[in-house]
């Protein structure tokens, strides 16, 4: 029921008196209205826009989101109204709606920006009035045609594939994308002269060769070197026939690809092929099947897979589809009608070329179009002033639909160029989103080594960790927690590169030999690793780890080297070393120490005077492997 | 010489039929619908969303932990985010991994939605969300560490196993990425579920039940302790 029908009920049910003197029984009883008749007004804010409107105007709508339960979730008890944190000026186009019924596009605003607010209040925009229809779906068309481009250019351009891609979607890849790969690109260009040598062959062999000796005649070089030909054909079309089921056993969805326009082609472009070669030489069928040779120029089409400018072209055509037809239309429409003229025009004339309406069709024709071959001529003053008339006025017919299909062409080509222009900068794009991510990446870590991991107590803490938003904060904890149940620690490339490269040289104990032989799979790049640390269980005991003096030299350097401030005040406390959560957890950045002396009794592990300080872990609880020592230098 | 133009102006003809039949047949396949010309345009404005609406504010109130002024902000977000109502997985999984840039978060998401999504059907309502945010916030040891529970049994048959925590802990070093100290290693998840086994399979029947579960996180202080970390969250 239309809002305002609401209004009017009152009014048909009290004319229901009307009816009382008439009614053959008793009237039902009313239904009970429990809601109160009193109507009140509400304040809604939208950004501090205030809007009035009555409750009755946005229950008319029961299921948006003002119209129904939703809105008490925006209500606010302080001010006594509901709040929105939302565009206002497009408030207005909505509240509009409630009062009038009809929803209003304005066309100053981003359709996209436009469809979202829809979207928040719940109200589907096919509701948009008469008025503003045209223009919202036109734009929304255009919208959606240009952010399927977008995505074209983004995702099927020279993204690498995924890993695990089955050998299926690579082929299918290297099909649709050719730079993606030489091979691929070798196939296109093969193909592509295959096609070009198939088409300059179909031509060729109609030119009139010189004959054989012997004869008179002029032969047309097809049946001179009939076999040379044919096997040309043959090669053609067998490179055809494979690269067809190439295609077909690469798509990823069979049924879609073969009704697609290419594949249509392609198969147009080898069937006459086939049919010739099992079509028996009969007299009667052969003649007509012939003809089918000429379905071979199809294989012309085949190069729109390689010009790009073609497809356009096609795509013009086929989005003014329309237009042609009501071109051609209006056209037969004229023939006919300047045709008949014409033939009853020039009838009387004798030996006139006009012998019939269809015959007077090719003069119309030949006119209109201003071509005028002139091998039909009216010769009655009738006829030429009918002809006259009948070229006049086939200029115009034809130049009516023309700026339509020029201004279509015109907005696809631009829009392909904008595509291709995208793609371009596509890397561009790619470079500097990757750069933003590393920022957020790279928060984290400059967020660990400015000692935001402490607790917040303590006087320590740094400045600039206190200034970060309390969103970075809860952000950093989380990614903090997730550290804490691997056991493993975020580090940035070069950390990890360096730590791959010492690791992987200077091995001089034995007992890190001995243990790296007690490695399962070691990860790719740290072949010969010692065991840095034992999986921690879960949330109790704490690993051991070891290492050779040379990995922890590098890396205390690397470390204190970034954060001089907090080791110095850890350094400072070596007794009750508080770290970041309770005291039996460790950081990783606190490295641990070499292998007691009496686990080792086959090394001498040099001393390591130089390192400013190795870091004091606590013990806690029980070990289930050798125990830590403490030790600080 | 006029026959031969006879049969030349019939085999033109025949040529012409061909073609118009070629034509005809084409159009006749365009016009079923059997040929695919990727103009996606005639469905100009479907409706793509669906749109659905909470219950009311008093109910949620009754049915969880939160209060209104609670209830208000989180709905406010949550509409923000979507204002369709509903999320889908793909946007949860893109949601999830901006907090864990180092990583791949998607696997891990995964587990999480379906764990959120109480009814299965591929999409987290605003009530699936605020009954799991208040049993997580606000809820006894015993709901969350069941929650928990929940999450670690993907296929919900009651019993952890080793592939499903197997899954669970590898979705879990994938969000590390590749840039840890120290490296990680092939072997890393296993042993960390190893680890984890042996402290929770009371029984050692090589699958944990929910009681075992709870028992075990119980008897761990560590555990407790941290349960309480994020009440505060909200």
């Amino acid at each position: 029921m239309a809002a305002g029908v609401a209004t009017w009920l009152p009014f048909a049910r009290a004319a229901a008196v009307g009816w009382l003197p008439l009614a053959k029984k008793t009237m039902p009883k009313p239904p009970i209205d429990k809601k109160s008749r009193s109507d009140e007004i509400l304040f809604v804010n939208v950004s501090g826009l205030r809007f009035q409107t009555w409750k009755n105007t946005l229950d008319r709508y029961p299921d948006t989101l003002l119209g129904s339960s939703e809105k008490e979730f925006f209500y606010n008890e302080d001010t006594q109204e509901y709040f929105f944190d939302r565009d206002p000026e497009m408030f207005r186009h909505v509240l509009n709606f409630y009062r009038t019924g009809k929803l209003h596009y304005p066309r100053h605003e981003c359709i996209q920006a436009f469809d979202e607010e829809l979207a928040f209040y719940g109200i589907v925009p096919e509701i948009i009035g008469d008025c503003c229809m045209e223009e919202y779906r036109d734009r929304k068309k255009e919208n959606q045609e240009r952010l399927a481009e977008d995505n074209e250019a983004g995702e099927g351009g020279d993204a690498p594939l995924p890993p695990n891609s089955t050998s299926r979607e690579r082929l299918w890849r290297a099909f649709e994308n050719p730079h993606t790969s030489t091979m691929a690109l070798v196939f296109y260009y093969v193909t592509g002269f295959f096609i070009a040598v198939s088409v300059i062959a179909n031509v060729v062999e109609t030119v009139p060769c010189r004959p054989i000796k012997g004869t008179v005649k002029d032969l047309p070089c097809g049946e001179k070197y009939s076999l040379a030909f044919f096997c040309m054909d043959t090669a053609c079309v067998l490179i055809f026939t494979f690269e067809y089921l190439m295609r077909l056993f690469a798509a990823p969805s069979r049924c879609k690809f073969m009704r697609s326009v290419m594949s249509v082609i392609d198969v147009v472009a080898i069937m006459p092929y086939y049919i010739g070669l099992i079509m028996p030489e009969n007299e009667d069928v052969s003649g007509a099947f012939v003809t089918l040779r000429v379905f071979r120029v199809f294989r012309i089409f085949k190069f729109s897979r390689h010009s790009q400018g073609l497809r356009i072209l096609g795509y013009t055509l086929k989005s003014c589809a329309s237009e042609l037809g009501f071109l051609l239309f209006s056209l037969t429409m004229a023939i006919i009608i300047f045709a008949t003229v014409m033939f009853y025009a020039e009838k009387g004339t004798k030996g006139t070329n006009f012998t019939s309406i269809p015959a007077a069709f090719w003069y119309t024709i030949v006119t209109m179009t201003t071509l005028g071959y002139g091998d039909m001529v009216p010769n009655t003053i009738a006829g030429k002033i009918f002809g006259s008339i009948c070229s006049l006025s086939g200029v115009l017919v034809i130049a009516l639909p023309v700026p339509v299909i020029v201004s279509n062409f015109s907005r696809i080509y631009h829009q392909n160029q904008r595509a291709d222009k995208m793609r371009a900068q596509q890397k561009v794009r790619m470079a500097r989103i990757r750069l933003a991510k590393k920022g957020t990446t790279n928060a984290f870590l400059q967020y660990k080594d400015d000692g935001g991991l402490q607790d917040h107590d303590s006087d320590s803490t740094a400045l600039c960790v206190k200034n970060r938003s309390a969103f970075e904060h809860q952000h950093h904890h989380l990614l903090h927690c997730l550290e804490k149940t691997t056991n493993h620690e975020f580090t940035d490339e070069l950390t990890y590169s360096e730590v791959c490269m010492t690791e992987s040289v200077g091995y001089r104990t034995s007992r890190s030999t001995s243990l790296s032989s007690h490695q399962g799979n070691s990860s790719s790049c740290c072949p010969r690793r010692a065991k840095r640390r034992a999986i921690r269980l879960a949330n109790s005991t704490v690993s051991v780890s070891r290492g050779s003096m040379q990995e922890l030299d590098t890396l205390q350097v690397h470390k204190t080297s970034l954060a001089p401030q907090s080791r110095s005040s850890l350094n400072a406390r070596t007794e009750d070393l508080k770290l970041n959560c309770d005291d039996r957890d460790f950081t990783a950045a606190i490295i641990s120490i070499p292998t007691p002396p009496a686990n080792t009794p086959d090394e001498s592990l040099p001393p390591s005077p130089a390192i400013p300080g190795i870091l004091r872990n606590s013990r806690s609880g029980s070990f289930p492997h050798d125990p830590v020592k403490i030790s600080s230098l | 010489m006029e026959r031969e133009e006879g049969e030349g102006e019939l085999d033109g003809l025949h040529t012409l039929a061909i073609v118009l039949l070629l034509f005809a047949a084409l159009k006749l396949l365009y016009l079923l619908g059997l040929m695919d010309t990727e103009d996606k345009n005639d469905d100009d404005l479907e409706m793509t969303m669906v749109i659905h609406r909470p219950e009311g504010l008093d109910q949620l109130e009754a049915q969880t932990n939160f209060n209104k002024k609670e209830l208000q902000v989180l709905y406010r977000g949550f509409k923000n985010e979507c204002p369709s109502g509903v999320v889908n997985e793909d946007t949860f999984k893109q949601i999830y991994s901006q907090f864990f840039p180092h990583g791949d978060a998607s696997t891990y998401a995964h587990y999480l939605f379906n764990a959120f999504d109480s009814e299965h059907n591929g999409s987290i309502k605003f009530e699936d969300f605020v009954t799991a945010l208040s049993i997580l916030l606000r809820g006894s040891t015993r709901e969350k560490l069941q929650w928990t529970f929940n999450l670690y049994d993907i296929n919900r048959d009651g019993y952890i196993n080793k592939e499903e925590m197997m899954d669970i802990v590898r979705a879990i070093y994938d969000m590390m990425g590749k840039y840890t100290y120290p490296a990680l290693r092939t072997d890393t998840p296993r042993q960390h579920v190893d680890a984890f086994f042996q402290k929770m399979d009371k029984n050692k029947d090589g699958v944990v039940t929910l009681d075992e579960f709870i028992l075990s996180c119980q008897e761990d202080e560590n555990i407790m302790r941290s349960l309480q970390l994020f009440e505060n969250v909200i």
